[in-house]
């Protein structure tokens, strides 16, 4: 087998990875934001559910999370779902991204000078105002380091969906490479991964500069 | 009429610390009212719970003849409904010793974002507006800078103008030069005193004798958490009591 057909073969798997890289974006972002919130609420209840979700996320192998979302319709409630498999996927993704994004946020959040809140406050802003404008463009700024080390794991982590058998480019390089004996497959998915992840980084300093009109 | 009457206010810390002890005080339009007095005396907090940044234990809040906060049967005191204390925010203005500008906003956004997102000005208006406040104020130059890039008196005055384009009836000063190099409070104080002449209603919480001799009309010097003299800064000055002799003497030799 060629390199050319190699590389055509990969980049079947390649798609999957970014689509599931984009997805687990998409949707633990916002959900990572929903349980901060709920991490940072004065009912104990609240609290305690979002620190108990945190630290199952934080706690397990994300390996084993998705083994447990792909298998636990079927083991526990008998269901079959059709094109389970990838939906699994970004479903646990997103569930664990979202835990370590929520911490992000409550670390900036709380990082806030208390007179911002105050002045918006004596002007006369309501709680949604006073989030969306004052508080998370600023915390925005705090967090993109944290977020840009995050998102870079999560480039790495998306081979993890093998465990499922999704054949995203990671396990289409093990076919190759078992099928034809040579390591170069597995090599290329590096490069690829590498190369991923420094336009990602570029993105994220592009964003950092843009953000730092302000100190 | 009063535009702020408090009435038997007290406050007490997480912990019990009692720094607000039964403290009464009215403020009529265009009145300019100092509040002086030793560290940890309950000024800046007294201030605070006027603005609602702190919650008062018990006494009555009164602006302009409106009950925001008044006392149970238990003389504890209970607030209006939200939306309506959201109504009284709107009378006054709060000027922090930190200045506390929002800094992801250049100097004219900060001055004209809550008066367009608060009071719903049409942007040209608020526009129109801030860049007055901003020539009023000597910051014209400025309108496009961001706060980092201002020294701490035209920080200041930058969150004066931001405060004065609510339109409120009244202004809360919390020490508003502490935080300033000696050379930087003169042109704040300069700010406060044109609209002391222009009879705007302010409560000023301040360490600076001769500022508030100046534009007083009222001076209020407090102590452990209550008034224990107030008065024309004649009386005041003019003083028999030792306690305030002294205080007023070892802040103005340094």
């Amino acid at each position: 087998m060629d390199i050319l057909t190699m590389l055509k073969q990969l980049g079947g798997g390649m798609l999957v990875t970014v689509e599931i890289f984009f997805l687990t974006l998409i949707l633990s972002l916002p959900l990572g934001l929903f349980i901060s919130f709920a991490r940072m609420k004065k009912n104990c209840f609240v609290q305690g559910g979002a620190k108990l979700y945190i630290g199952v996320m934080r706690g397990t192998p994300l390996m084993l999370q998705l083994i447990v979302v792909y298998f636990a319709p079927y083991y526990l409630f008998g269901m079959r779902i059709n094109h389970y498999r990838f939906l699994a996927v970004i479903l646990a993704f997103s569930l664990n991204y979202a835990a370590y994004f929520a911490e992000i946020y409550r670390s900036g959040i709380e990082s806030m000078p208390i007179g911002q809140y105050e002045a918006a406050k004596v002007l006369g802003y309501n709680k949604v105002q006073t989030f969306v404008r004052i508080i998370l463009p600023q915390v925005i700024k705090r967090i993109l380091p944290s977020v840009t080390n995050e998102i870079i794991t999560l480039v790495k982590d998306t081979s993890l969906a093998f465990v499922i058998s999704i054949t995203e480019m990671f396990t289409t390089a093990k076919q190759i490479e078992a099928a034809q004996t040579t390591i170069l497959p597995l090599m290329m998915a590096g490069v690829f991964y590498f190369i991923f992840n420094f336009i990602v980084a570029g993105v994220m300093e592009y964003l950092e500069k843009k953000l730092g009109y302000y100190k | 009429m009063n535009l702020l009457e408090m009435n038997h206010i007290k406050k007490s810390f997480e912990g019990g610390l009692e720094v607000i002890k039964d403290i009464s005080l009215c403020v009529k339009e265009g009145e300019v009212v100092s509040i002086i007095g030793p560290s940890g005396s309950g000024k800046s907090t007294l201030l605070r719970c006027a603005a609602m940044l702190e919650k008062i234990d018990s006494g009555e809040l009164i602006y302009l003849g409106q009950k925001v906060a008044w006392n149970d049967s238990h003389f504890k005191s209970v607030y209006m409904s939200s939306s309506d204390k959201k109504k009284i925010e709107k009378y006054y203005g709060f000027v922090f010793q930190n200045f506390h500008l929002f800094p992801h906003f250049n100097v004219l956004k900060n001055v004209i974002d809550a008066p367009e997102r608060v009071l719903k000005l049409p942007k040209k208006e608020a526009e129109k507006k801030g860049l007055a406040l901003l020539e009023q104020l000597g910051l014209s130059d400025k309108k496009d800078a961001y706060p980092y890039q201002l020294s701490g008196g035209q920080q200041q005055r930058v969150s004066i103008a931001r405060a004065l384009a609510m339109d409120p009836k009244i202004l809360f000063f919390d020490e508003p030069t502490s935080a300033l190099d000696p050379e930087l409070t003169g042109e704040v104080q300069k700010v406060i005193q044109s609209l002391a002449k222009e009879r705007m209603t302010m409560i000023i919480v301040t360490h600076e004798m001769q500022f508030a001799r100046k534009i007083s009309d009222r001076i209020i010097f407090m102590e452990r958490g209550k008034i224990q003299a107030e008065g024309t800064p004649e009386v005041i000055f003019g003083t028999g009591n030792e306690r305030i002799r002294e205080f007023i003497g070892r802040l103005q030799n340094e």
